[in-house]
């Protein structure tokens, strides 16, 4: 008998790019119809490997071998003829086109439209992932979308099937659906390569792991037999840190209040807010969980004041701020930290210190119009050294900056601002483990010296560990904040779906399953 | 294949390299330019690049050249680090030649000493307003800038080739379309003695030490860079983008409109349809060669002069065309923005 051939077997692929080594002779090796996880933390070097597989990135050095044989992957398109199939974590799909239209578009062979769309009927269904071929894609919600992007992928009858970080984008109902179609895949032979950095999920599906840091592959485990500490010790080299939430014990009242918001969205994809209501107090994080694209970008801009809104629809401490914009809103102590952390919280080729000038100009750095520089640094020099922000000093370009370093030098810059509200957008996106713990508890000791903290976030886990309060966005409408004590992560990924209308069938259908 | 690829952070030693790279490649095709004319080619640069600094007349017609340039250039630079493009600046020029030559027609006969200051407090308003009604279009009716202070220009120009030849034409000019010559005090005066440099220098040198000075220590520039670099972060700050419009095109056609007065009560002496040879333009040019930077600006306006001294040197000695000034020009635009594209950009290592 021989050995069983591995699918899949990457030899000392090495990547460099100017001034980074993304992936460092990184060997993996996958088997037919194993789900094996490619764990890492951000800027872990698990994207560049995957688009090498894909043939979308070209190894510098090293070697592929499909099914024992070596490999040139010049191109996505022989990738695919090769057997090998991708889902991108930002999809590639043109909204004006229905599903069948989009899916057409990566086939090599000639078709018809409507016999593409009985094949693709036929394999959504076979696999649990219900889909109607002539939706066009604008109308369909994220995961809807994504389902157009695995079954794209099914239709070339992969052999590897490449999933770069899938549930980012799914409620927790959702992520179980997707689990379970990949299961039957693996079950008939499909080689799955699971790139995440949420430890449960691949402890839950994966056989097989390989974790990646700094580019280099630092294990190879069977998650089902390693603790989450024990893989957190492969990814990041320690342990997972642990957040600190003491009661709050302050004064009591209400800093935020927003009545009734409707806003209608300037971009033609984008989602209108309807009637939306909420408080926040002084002491308390409420967290507003959701999928980016219910109305989060809207949201967050008109809290900010980068989209005015009717003067009463936000009150600021008793007072209307809806028409007033971003810098008036700051001047009055509500600050805030965007998703974009370049080019929005930060101007990317200007220094530390011109950025602390950005918001911070307020703080005694403008004098009859003039800029004094020297306190500028000071401030920046001071929110460097208090938040930790590893850098060669205040004088650095913020494009500089690793994701994490820049984030806790936008919220350390806001916070010294000595807010009494602040407006948070996806705080951890792209941010290493590490630097997140310190991000999260930044936020929950700002909330326990009396500030109000409004969190937006995609990530249940982040929403579950600092907030008080919680209440989700989806498609435009928020529901009312529950406290955490009183509402479960399930109850939370139902109303990211189950206040979608009754009339989209798909998703009840996929709430009533998962409830089932 | 692409022969570049992105550096990991733009290069600032080629930010500063890149205009000394685009003017020794526009020497290099400007030799091969004079030999396919069958010129001889060191004779050549000896006329167009020498000649025009050999003498002391030569360095103040220099002079007199840059000045209006590097005038224009500092007010446009302003715009264009807010990502604003002025491009009609010869028709703010015009614009402002149009109100203080009116000023001066209006004052003839009259001794007062205060023709010359009226007439560049009404050079400055003519210029800036003729900036504002691009700022209100764009910022009204989002109509793009590029355009419309392009279209604004040629409108200008017809509106003085009007007056010219009609309400301003003077009654004794052989009708020529020009105006009446001004009087003594509605001129500069002489600065040099056989030269034709003007107190208008003080102009020019008084707005580069406050351009220099705003550049380096206003928080109003502070915002325009934001503005030009990351408008998110402008919104995101509470900048307001509608006041970076405003001053960025009114500061500019202010400029360009006492340029204009310089030309009108300086080397022209009158209103024609020649007060500018394409100032406005060429100084985009000289806003970009200088980087955008005060100082930059005054040696790239010189640059810039040279030009069309040694234009019009080489159509006196080597009989070459009107369009050799052109020429040069567009090369030297052409060689800076290729190489411009090193600064972001590296050429890829083939392994």
């Amino acid at each position: 008998m021989h050995p069983p051939v591995p699918r899949l077997e990457l030899l000392d692929i090495t990547k460099r790019y100017p001034g980074i080594v993304a992936c460092s002779e990184v060997s993996l090796s996958v088997m037919p119809g194993e789900i094996h996880a490619v764990l890492g933390e951000n800027g872990a070097g698990k994207s560049t490997l995957m688009k090498i597989i894909y043939g979308a990135v070209r190894a510098d050095s090293g070697s592929i071998l499909l099914n024992g044989h070596e490999v040139n992957v010049a191109n996505p398109a022989q990738a695919r003829r090769l057997g090998i199939g991708m889902v991108f974590q930002h999809f590639s799909l043109f909204e004006t086109l229905t599903v069948a239209e989009n899916i057409s578009l990566v086939l090599d062979e000639p078709f018809n439209l409507p016999a593409l769309a009985v094949r693709v009927k036929a394999v959504s269904e076979r696999y649990g992932l219900p889909l109607d071929p002539s939706r066009m894609v604008h109308s369909l919600s994220v995961g809807e979308r994504q389902r157009v992007e695995i079954v794209r992928c099914l239709l070339q009858d992969p052999k590897l099937l490449i999933l770069d970080e899938p549930t980012s984008v799914l409620t927790p109902q959702a992520v179980q659906k997707l689990f379970e179609t990949l299961r039957q895949l693996a079950s008939e032979g499909v080689s799955i390569l699971y790139i995440s950095h949420k430890l449960h999920e691949i402890q839950s599906l994966c056989d097989g792991a390989t974790i990646l840091r700094h580019g280099k592959v630092t294990g190879n485990a069977n998650p089902r037999q390693e603790t989450p500490a024990s893989l957190a010790r492969m990814m990041i080299g320690r342990e997972l840190p642990v957040c600190q939430a003491p009661v709050y014990e302050g004064d009591q009242h209400t800093v935020l209040t927003v009545e009734s918001l409707n806003l209608v969205s300037d971009d033609p994809f984008g989602t209108d807010l309807k009637n939306i209501s909420l408080t926040v107090n002084a002491g308390e994080i409420l967290g507003i969980a959701g999928i980016s694209g219910n109305g989060q970008a809207e949201l967050m801009a008109a809290l900010s004041g980068e989209t005015t809104v009717e003067k009463h629809a936000i009150h600021f401490e008793g007072k209307p701020v809806g028409h007033l914009n971003a810098g008036q809103r700051r001047h009055k102590g509500l600050v805030f930290v965007p998703e974009e952390r370049l080019g929005r919280g930060a101007v990317p080729p200007f220094s530390l210190s011109h950025n602390a000038l950005l918001t911070a100009h307020r703080k005694g750095m403008k004098y009859w119009g003039l800029v004094r520089y020297s306190k500028a640094r000071e401030f920046a020099d001071k929110c460097v050294a208090r938040f930790d922000v590893r850098c060669g000093g205040s004088g650095d370009d913020a494009r500089s900056l690793s994701g994490g370093n820049l984030q806790k030098f936008i919220v350390g810059r806001e916070i010294m601002l000595k807010p009494k509200a602040m407006i948070v957008a996806q705080p951890t996106w792209g941010v290493d483990v590490g630097a997140s713990a310190v991000l999260r508890q930044a936020l929950l000791d700002l909330s326990r010296n009396g500030v109000a903290i409004v969190l937006i976030s995609e990530e249940l886990e982040e929403l579950f560990e600092i907030s008080d309060r919680i209440a989700v966005l989806a498609q435009g409408r928020l529901s009312t904040a529950q406290p955490r004590s009183a509402i479960s992560a399930e109850s939370v990924g139902m109303k990211m779906s189950g206040l979608f209308d009754e009339s989209d069938a798909s998703n009840s259908a996929e709430v009533s399953h998962a409830s089932a | 294949m692409h022969l570049l690829e992105p550096r990991a952070r733009p290069s600032k030693l080629m930010r500063w390299t890149a205009p000394l790279i685009a003017i020794a490649a526009t020497l290099l095709a400007g030799s091969f330019l004079f030999w396919s004319l069958g010129k001889p080619v060191l004779a050549s640069f000896q006329v167009f690049f020498i000649q025009p600094m050999s003498s002391s007349y030569g360095w103040s017609e220099l002079l007199i050249k840059a000045c209006p340039l590097i005038l224009i250039a500092q007010g446009l630079a302003i715009g264009f680090k807010a990502r604003i493009y002025n491009i009609g600046a010869e028709g703010q020029l015009i614009m402002g030649a149009l109100a203080a030559g009116g000023v001066a027609i209006a004052m003839e006969g009259s001794d007062s000493q205060w023709v010359i200051p009226a007439m560049v407090i009404a050079g400055a308003l003519g210029g800036a307003l003729w900036g504002a009604l691009p700022a209100l279009l764009r910022t009204r009716f989002n109509a793009q800038e590029t355009l419309t202070t392009l279209m604004l220009s040629y409108i200008a120009s017809f509106i003085l080739s009007y007056m010219v030849h009609g309400p301003w034409r003077d009654p004794e000019g052989m009708n020529f379309p020009q105006s009446i010559m001004f009087s003594d005090n509605a001129l500069f005066s002489i600065l040099l003695e056989g030269s034709r440099v003007n107190t208008s220098i003080f102009i020019t040198g008084f707005a580069v030490l406050a351009f220099w000075l705003f550049n380096a220590h206003s928080f109003m520039h502070f915002q325009i860079e934001v503005g030009g670099h990351a408008p998110a972060a402008s919104r995101y700050a509470g900048f307001s983008s509608r006041q970076t419009v405003w001053f960025s095109l009114v500061i500019s056609g202010m400029t360009a409109g006492l340029a204009g007065v310089g030309e009108i009560a300086g080397p022209v002496g009158q209103l024609n349809l020649n007060i500018s040879p394409g100032y406005g333009f060429a100084a985009i040019i000289v806003a970009y060669l200088g980087r955008l930077h005060a100082l930059g600006i005054v040696l790239a306006g010189f640059l810039m002069a040279l030009i069309y001294l040694g234009g019009e040197a080489a159509q006196v000695s080597l009989q070459m065309p009107f369009a050799i000034t052109g020429i040069f020009q567009g090369m030297l635009l052409f060689f800076l923005l290729g190489s411009d594209a090193f600064i972001d950009n590296r050429l890829r290592r083939f392994a």
